[in-house]
């Protein structure tokens, strides 16, 4: 009965898609934990959903459209925060409410009922497209390529942008490129977990993944498997008991974290105990 | 003696505010100096403008490369402040100080085994061998401005320009800093700024008084009178058992 499961292709495209999307994720997620980005993703995530709903009232792709919203909110916040003196975080609130607002006033003057919205809110991986899904393959060759071959330079400029400038990185093409891919990582897993929920795929592997080492590389990977674990459990479970699929990868991530912090108290209290047993 | 890094009429500042004026200075191999001044007289501004972070809006900044420069050789190297990166972020102590080696014209870098073996050799002459594998948020103060400095020096720069490399540090990391400063000033000329004119003059040869413009004294031994009248009004603090070479009395042409 598990496999059969697999000779139906929306259940195919789905795997596909928590494969692709625990990659992407997994890979993205580590950088903008490590910068503490959190907030600016949180943008990037809401002011797409301007561009879904323009995409409803045009009648096209709404990931285009949500594409094209995040990717300029990214450049924008980039933008705004270092050339302007308008503060980040205010920034951030500024076009984050703007896309939310901008999508509202289209979805609302879309004739109509717009019986996906509930998906791009909430994400369904059961109904991921093939499109979707082809534009997250492209996504993750490039990301994985990045980090490949750049790994050492986005490490650093990470790290240290001031230092990295004084040894002469392009520091300001880095950080563009990396939140450009941050933006289309996010807005290519709306459909898995949706807009509301979406940041999680991106914070919660890696913080797991933080209980167990502070390597980056290490994280990136111990992610990876976090959150193929996780949006594998959330395919099944959505797809036995009926539920969204976003909710369902959250939960269950929510319930692995727990299990891991208690893991390592424990083991950490253990080591404590025979120290002090060892000495006495 | 070679020249390193000479600064011409250098005008420099932010937005509306000039905070350096016609601000001239050579630094040559060997050379040994302090900057002092009150906050906000400058002294960052400078050292942005000498590490190329900071564009002069008039004036220029020369540098002399030596020409037998290997592939990691760099001019300068630059130690910053300590509160500016994040002691969470996951990042080991070998990967920070191989940071120093990143190379201008090629992002797509990788690490060689020499390189590796290079960060191991300088960490262990350091003292910090067993810090190597360590992440940062392990260290403390005193450790972490030690893997910072073994950045700034990893790829032997022929000027080390340290910036307040005594805030937030223990009294013992800081004799230790500059007993290391004395040996390193044997390989490359050092500049290092402080608010802590008492010490500094102690180890420096020669002192810059950076406010808005820039005077250069060249001796390390400088009276309150002097201070004044290059205006630089700082005070001086003398320091425990930490000798000083500060006089009042001192007789010298300008």
């Amino acid at each position: 009965m598990f496999f059969e499961l697999f000779e139906y292709s929306f259940f195919v495209n789905a795997s596909l898609a928590a494969i692709l999307t625990a990659i992407t994720c997994g890979i993205a997620g580590t950088y903008i934990v490590a910068r503490r980005i959190v907030f600016i993703s949180g943008g990037i995530t809401h002011a797409s959903f301007g561009g879904i709903g323009i995409g409803y009232f045009f009648g096209f792709n709404p990931i285009v459209g949500a594409m094209i919203f995040s990717i300029l909110t990214a450049l924008g916040i980039e933008y705004m925060s270092k050339k302007t003196d308008v503060r980040e975080d205010s920034v951030i609130a500024m076009l984050w409410s703007l896309g939310m607002a901008v999508g509202v006033i289209f979805i609302f003057i879309t004739p109509g009922y717009s019986a996906n919205l509930m998906s791009f809110l909430f994400g369904n991986i059961l109904t991921v497209s093939t499109a979707n899904l082809y534009m997250l393959f492209v996504l993750t060759i490039v990301i994985v390529i990045v980090f490949l071959t750049m790994f050492r330079s986005i490490l650093y400029v990470a790290f240290d942008e001031q230092f990295a400038r004084t040894v002469g990185l392009p520091v300001t093409f880095v950080n563009y490129l990396m939140i450009t891919l941050v933006a289309v990582t996010i807005v290519l897993s709306i459909r898995i977990a949706g807009i509301i929920l979406v940041l999680s795929l991106l914070t919660i592997p890696q913080t797991i993944a933080n209980i167990f080492t502070k390597d980056f590389k290490s994280i990136i990977f111990l992610s990876i498997v976090t959150a193929l674990t996780g949006s594998f459990a959330g395919l099944f479970l959505s797809y036995y008991f009926n539920i969204p699929s976003g909710a369902t990868i959250i939960f269950f991530l929510i319930v692995l974290f727990i299990l891991a912090r208690s893991f390592k108290t424990i083991q950490t209290t253990l080591r404590l105990k025979s120290q002090i047993n060892r000495k006495a | 003696m070679k020249k390193i890094v000479e600064l011409k009429n250098v005008v420099a500042g932010y937005e509306d505010e000039v905070i350096l004026k016609n601000v001239n200075l050579a630094v040559f191999q060997n050379d040994f100096i302090g900057v002092i001044g009150p906050n906000g007289g400058g002294k960052t501004t400078l050292v942005k403008v000498m590490i190329g972070l900071l564009k002069p809006v008039s004036g220029e900044v020369v540098y002399y490369p030596t020409g037998d420069d290997n592939v990691s050789g760099r001019l300068i190297g630059y130690l910053p402040q300590i509160n500016k990166t994040d002691n969470k972020f996951p990042i080991s102590v070998k990967d920070v100080v191989l940071s120093g080696l990143a190379d201008r014209k090629n992002i797509f870098r990788r690490t060689s085994k020499a390189e590796h073996h290079k960060v191991s050799e300088l960490l262990e002459d350091s003292g910090i061998a067993h810090l190597e594998k360590k992440n940062i948020g392990e260290l403390s103060g005193g450790q972490l401005q030690r893997v910072f400095l073994c950045r700034a020096i990893i790829a032997d720069p022929k000027l080390l320009i340290l910036d307040e490399p005594n805030t937030y540090v223990d009294n013992q990391f800081e004799s230790e800093l500059y007993q290391a400063l004395k040996e390193l000033n044997k390989k490359m000329a050092i500049m290092i700024i402080s608010h802590d004119v008492g010490t500094i003059t102690y180890f420096v040869k020669t002192i810059a008084c950076v406010n808005r413009g820039l005077h250069y004294h060249a001796s390390n031994i400088i009276s309150q009178e002097q201070l004044a009248a290059y205006n630089c009004p700082i005070q001086i603090i003398a320091h425990g058992d930490i000798p000083h070479t500060i006089l009042k009395e001192h007789n010298h042409k300008h």
